[in-house]
């Protein structure tokens, strides 16, 4: 009972990473907080779980449908999240934070509706590649080696990919140095304009990624992206905001929590990552990882 | 200001006669004044800067409140059930207030939204008590003791939930220019200076939060009368982003705009409903943002004559 509620908790953790990392990641560079992250991921699963039935029903491979989620991932991050950029964030940088908040929440009223409309309201299950992975055997118990070896290895992956992409390629270090002073940056000839929409398109894909991972394990229903995105929000709150490695240990906490309840208190499973993060945020307002800001006047 | 004070003298004036003319807008107005008192309580947080996407907890506690009050049938009185369930709702502000007047911006924000949550997903689940996702259904109440029919009781909540909204409105027009209101105009501006003025912003914006509580429970009390059913959706985050929605459509330049755009959201509402069913909410996003790029100060701006862009904040961040 506790390993099988741990290795759920691996799982989902791993899940909540990569939608939180996005989230982090955006806010550590555009300093906006995206209240259409979960749009992203529940855009990401939609389109992947139809990928892969499409799949299935031309009678193509399964195998050919790890490539197709990735595919959907990419696709969602750069259409969505590049149009989302362009048109909208673009004309609010700089200008009071409620002004930022309003127009990501109208964007996610958008997209929640859109995605109804493309997909409809009855539940998608594409678990196809699931199953094609088979199980493994942990001391004694069967788990999916799905959820438990290769959707942890993909969060590991991206956040020692986003590591070195930040510290050692350069365009990774351009997206540091406009995150640290934008003024400064543009006059060593970064475009930051440029580096604002490709960081929002990297945040969108992490969160469309997760969402296409997902779309493998549950049945999509709409409405998945509000929990989520309070979710990825809880993740990265509790860990600092624009904490990236930060971001992984407070998934594991909230993913570890959450499952520990399911199995435990199963009534109160949704309330774990809320009070994980008001409990955090009380001891901590500035999250587990962040050094506290001095404030100017 | 004497244009404002005219604006809201018609404003009141057409509100007042228009259900003698058509009474099936009774309820509807009913309702467009309860979410604008919500609304006024969302939009004095905006006077700070801040922004809440929870404000249904307040607004669905006092509604459960007063169903569980008249469902004991210790108070039939709707007279008494009114202030109870508002009451209830400013305790529950006054304890969440201690905690999120702590964290500004998206923070507090997302606060209010974890702790809405976690009281919707308490309705639902507590089946045995709440109700769960049917709710419970609130009786007809009494109004000073007189037992009306049903058209009469509406006409009757209605004038009285105008008056309640009158009186609250003015209530925070005058607060607004009280040392707290424009101690909590300068949260936004710039807090530190506040601080160094030797003003505690945390207990100016826990004033404000108590007050946008009360009004978001005022809204709350009445709405479960007059539709007689509560639900768990009234605490839901959606119902939330509405008043938040409300809010910023009808400006937050004078305390007349949040009713206003109250009203312009039940016609939005209404013709959504009948050409748009599935995506209306898609709808009130593309009209935020309409609003947001292109009539920042609502729909209070362009009447009351304030239109165009808000004023420039100063100071650092």
């Amino acid at each position: 009972m506790l390993l099988l509620a741990a290795l759920d908790g691996l799982a989902y953790g791993s899940l909540i990473f990569l939608v939180a990392v996005g989230l982090s990641l955006i806010f550590g560079v555009l300093g906006i907080v995206n209240v259409a992250h979960g749009s992203f991921y529940a855009i990401g699963a939609y389109v992947a779980a139809a990928a892969v039935l499409a799949l299935g029903a031309a009678g193509l491979p399964t195998w050919l449908a790890f490539p197709a989620l990735l595919l959907a991932a990419a696709l969602v991050g750069i259409l969505v999240g590049g149009l989302v950029e362009i048109a909208l964030l673009r004309r609010v940088y700089g200008k009071e934070e409620v002004l930022q908040l309003i127009v990501t929440f109208a964007v996610f009223m958008i997209l929640e509706d859109a995605q109804k409309v493309v997909f409809g309201v009855q539940p998608y299950f594409a678990n196809a590649p699931m199953n094609w992975l088979g199980t493994v055997e942990v001391f004694g118990i069967f788990y999916t080696t799905y959820q438990l070896i290769l959707m942890p290895l993909v969060a590991a992956a991206v956040l020692l990919g986003l590591r070195f992409f930040l510290r050692r390629t350069s365009f990774g270090r351009a997206i540091v140095a406009v995150t640290q002073d934008r003024e400064a940056a543009t006059a060593m000839g970064i475009d930051a304009t440029r580096v604002y929409l490709i960081t929002f398109i990297i945040g969108a894909f992490l969160a469309a990624l997760g969402g296409a991972l997902a779309s493998a394990t549950t049945s999509l229903t709409p409405g998945i992206g509000a929990g989520t995105l309070v979710l990825s929000f809880a993740v990265a709150a509790t860990a600092g905001l624009g904490r990236i490695e930060g971001a992984a240990v407070a998934a594991l906490l909230i993913g570890l929590g959450r499952s520990a309840a399911v199995y435990f208190a199963p009534e109160f499973d949704v309330l774990i990552p809320y009070l994980i993060m008001m409990l955090v945020l009380l001891v901590r307002p500035q999250g587990l990882f962040s050094t506290v800001q001095t404030r100017k006047v | 200001m004497a244009r404002q004070l005219v604006f809201g003298l018609a404003l009141i004036a057409a509100l007042a006669v228009f259900p003698l003319f058509s009474p099936w807008s009774t309820v509807i107005l009913t309702v467009a004044l309860c979410e604008g008192l919500a609304a006024l309580g969302i939009m004095v947080l905006l006077r700070a800067g801040q922004v809440s996407f929870g404000h249904g907890l307040f607004f669905s506690f006092s509604a459960y409140a007063v169903a569980f009050l008249a469902a004991a049938k210790v108070g039939h009185e709707a007279l008494v059930l009114i202030p109870v369930g508002m009451a209830a709702s400013g305790l529950l502000a006054a304890i969440v207030g201690l905690f999120v007047v702590r964290y500004r911006a998206i923070f507090f924000g997302m606060l209010n939204l974890a702790i809405s949550m976690v009281f919707f997903s308490l309705l639902e689940k507590l089946f045995p008590i709440t109700g769960g996702a049917d709710g419970k259904r609130v009786p007809r109440p009494t109004f000073a003791g007189i037992e009306f029919g049903r058209e009469q009781f509406e006409l009757a909540t209605f004038y009285v939930t105008l008056v309640l909204c009158i009186l609250a409105a003015l209530f925070v027009a005058r607060y607004l220019l009280s040392p707290g209101g424009k101690a909590l105009e300068a949260i936004k501006s710039n807090e530190t200076r506040l601080e160094y003025l030797g003003v505690s912003p945390r207990k100016v914006l826990y004033g404000a939060y108590l007050l946008s509580g009360l009004l978001a429970g005022l809204g709350g009390a009445i709405i479960a009368l007059v539709s007689g059913h509560v639900t768990p959706e009234l605490a839901y985050w959606v119902r939330s982003g509405e008043f938040v929605f409300i809010a910023i459509l009808g400006g937050i330049g004078g305390v007349a705009g949040p009713f206003l755009g109250a009203l312009m959201f039940q016609i939005i509402r209404g013709y959504a409903a009948v050409y748009a069913p599935e995506t209306w909410h898609a709808v009130l996003g593309v009209m935020l943002l309409i609003i947001i790029f292109f009539a920042p100060a609502g729909l209070y701006g362009i009447v009351a004559g304030k239109g165009g862009k808000p004023q420039r904040e100063e100071g650092g961040r």
